[in-house]
């Protein structure tokens, strides 16, 4: 399905959904998170099983940490806004 | 890309505030009938109430106000442009919402008798109940979106509306999705569909420049106005932009709702009050303006002379509930509400209906000029509605559309409507190179800022125009690489409808009215006698907004003439000591 666009360049920003992925279940199946982030920016990692932020489109609202069950997630401010 | 077909027999598009409503009370109505709820999210954390509300803006309790009184001063408060009958529809049944909510274990605050302890922020009457305790509204919604045998279904954008013959007229046929996750494309039939998709929070870039900054759920991209646009709907008051005060940079509010009734009050930066009403209102977001661009600004929020204790239950709410980042946010600046003040700024502009008047034209049962499609929430042009009147819009439309279903089959569509739309969504994601969505969305609304912001410029709106008209040629050059970009390339293009909807309103109307909201520097004077009329834009047979003018319904409750210019007089005139 993804196809790499020829005529544009990856932009970088600063990851602001921090997860801590010793205390992240996702590996064992858990997608609480994911399912409850309102612009869907929460992938699980290929490689590690592990959730991570995967587009620069957060809105700081919070339901992907207050509905942790394992408290593994830190939202931070993005950085343009602090 | 496979199609998958679903029929119901009424959809709910939209799984925030009024939508939840619309499909429990249709369900509770009619249990035989299938509803679908489905949003763009999930409908557990959905909307504008994803992480709950600190307070109800506009109830209309017994003893504290009346209908009567609430019309009047939502009148006044709108310069007079309103249906007072949809204002009407709602306030005769905001008390049985409350308590509604309450029995579904919503938590308002009482006072020690267990009366609603409601507090005075507007201009004239009290109306606010504070939610100390709102925080999990949601939880309770969705628990009776499931006890209802409501059905959900999440991450489904939806993209256009099916609009159907029916004998020599046309009625709602359905409309069309696409799954965000698998990027499948899915077609529902459906006999009713009611609209609930929220503001059009992405239209004004947040002055961070950051796209997903925005005071709105960034969810909601104006999606419900684009496709009630196209469907061939009357949209409403769309030059009545929404523009809020908040915190500067955070881009949320500080909240005036909750900090007045404790004591908290809005101040330059010589700590002088300047307005006599923190409630929102066009009138008093010109002053706030003109404060913060006079040489008195910027603007603050005063805490810091307040106790202690009652800091911290401020802090208990806004750090808590609705925006509970606030916190973090303050946290970071080194700013304490003990001794600092928070500085203050003016959100983007966007479309709403629940905080302005901007939006889908509805009369009292939520029915839009389609017949069997209902706008309801922040989507509909109820002025000051907040999110009680989507609660109770959401409940009309969903009990009206079960009436207007009996004894109607599916309505009949052209299967060419499908496919052109299949092959619109689909295009950025089998283009092989092109734009990435977020810059040319990110263009968009700079654009959107530099031309569109109040004071607004016939001349700068001219250019706008063109600037839009260069967008859509960008349009045909979006490159998506998963289905995710898709949905934001999708959202681009009903930011684009709004901006040009909204600059051919603002055209339009060649007077200045709502203070800020729609204030034009080159027609300056309010004009009642051409100009006391609503603004629509509907589909023009060219496929470009076409605007008319249509009058405003007689009111239910006449204004007298030293009660309609109340909300002109809010500045402050001499300095009170702060």
């Amino acid at each position: 399905m993804t196809a790499p666009n020829p005529s544009a360049i990856a932009q970088q920003s600063a990851v602001t959904v921090i997860v801590d992925e010793g205390k992240c279940i996702a590996d064992k199946g858990c997608r609480i998170c994911v399912d409850v982030c309102p612009t869907d920016i929460l992938v699980i990692d290929l490689g590690n099983g592990k959730v991570r932020m995967a587009y620069d489109e957060c809105w700081y609202c919070l339901p992907c940490q207050h509905d942790c069950p394992t408290q593994a997630i830190r939202v931070e401010i993005p950085y343009l806004l602090r | 890309m496979e199609t998958r077909h679903i029929d119901v027999d009424i959809l709910v598009i939209g799984g925030g505030t009024a939508g939840p409503l619309a499909a429990i009370k249709a369900k509770q109505k009619a249990p035989q009938l299938k509803v679908l709820l489905l949003d763009k999210a999930n409908v557990k954390r959905a909307g504008a109430i994803a992480e709950g509300m600190d307070s109800v803006n506009n109830a209309i309790i017994p003893g504290h106000a009346t209908p009567e009184q609430y019309v009047k001063e939502i009148t006044v408060a709108n310069d007079g442009i309103v249906n007072q009958a949809a204002i009407n529809a709602y306030a005769v049944r905001s008390h049985d919402m409350i308590r509604e909510l309450d029995g579904w274990g919503v938590k308002f605050e009482k006072d020690e008798t267990g009366d609603y302890a409601v507090k005075k922020v507007h201009h004239l009457g009290a109306y606010v109940l504070p939610m100390p305790e709102g925080y999990d509204i949601k939880k309770h919604v969705f628990k009776q979106i499931r006890k209802a045998g409501v059905e959900v279904s999440n991450r489904l954008v939806t993209t256009r509306l099916l609009v159907g013959e029916d004998g020599p007229s046309q009625r709602i046929a359905g409309a069309m999705a696409l799954d965000s996750r698998s990027g499948g494309f899915v077609v529902i039939r459906a006999k009713a569909v009611v609209l609930c998709t929220g503001a059009a929070g992405r239209l004004g870039l947040p002055s961070s420049g950051y796209l997903f900054g925005t005071y709105e759920n960034p969810t909601n991209a104006g999606d419900g106005y684009s496709m009630a646009y196209h469907a061939g709907a009357e949209l409403s008051g769309l030059e009545c932009f929404q523009i809020n005060p908040l915190i500067k940079d955070y881009n949320g509010p500080a909240c005036a709702y909750v900090t007045g009734p404790f004591g908290g009050y809005t101040v330059n930066a010589k700590g002088e009050r300047f307005i006599k009403s923190d409630y929102w209102s066009g009138q008093m977001m010109l002053e706030f303006w003109r404060e913060l661009e006079g040489g008195n600004g910027p603007v603050f929020l005063k805490l810091d002379h307040l106790a202690e204790e009652t800091v911290t239950k401020i802090e208990n709410v806004l750090h808590v509930t609705e925006r509970p980042t606030r916190g973090l946010f303050h946290e970071g600046r080194g700013v304490d509400y003990r001794r600092d003040l928070v500085e203050m700024h003016i959100s983007e502009i966007g479309l709403c209906g629940g905080h302005s008047a901007s939006g889908v034209w509805v009369d009292e049962h939520a029915r839009t000029t389609v017949p069997g499609l209902y706008a309801a929430g922040d989507l509909c042009n109820v002025a000051h509605n907040y999110m009680l009147g989507a609660f109770v819009f959401g409940k009309i439309a969903g009990e009206d559309a079960v009436d207007f279903i009996a004894g109607k089959d599916f309505a009949a569509f052209d299967a060419g409507e499908v496919e052109a739309e299949r092959e619109r969504v689909f295009a950025p994601l089998l283009r092989a190179e092109g734009l990435p969505p977020t810059q040319v969305e990110y263009k968009l609304r700079r654009m959107v800022n530099d031309y569109l912001q109040p004071p607004k410029v016939t001349a700068k709106m001219e250019i706008g125009r063109k600037r839009f008209a260069e967008i859509r040629e960008d349009i045909g050059r979006l490159k998506a690489n998963n289905p995710h970009e898709l949905m934001r390339a999708i959202e681009v293009q009903a930011i684009l409808d709004c901006a040009e909807m909204a600059a051919a309103a603002s055209l339009y109307r060649t007077e200045s009215r709502w203070g800020l909201y729609h204030y034009r520097t080159d027609h300056e004077e309010r004009n009642d006698r051409d100009w006391f009329v609503f603004v629509e834009v509907r589909k023009g047979a060219d496929g470009r907004p076409e605007c008319f003018k249509r009058p405003v319904p007689p009111y239910l409750y006449p204004i007298a003439d030293d009660e309609r210019d109340a909300y002109d007089r809010l500045r402050v005139t001499a300095p009170l000591a702060a």
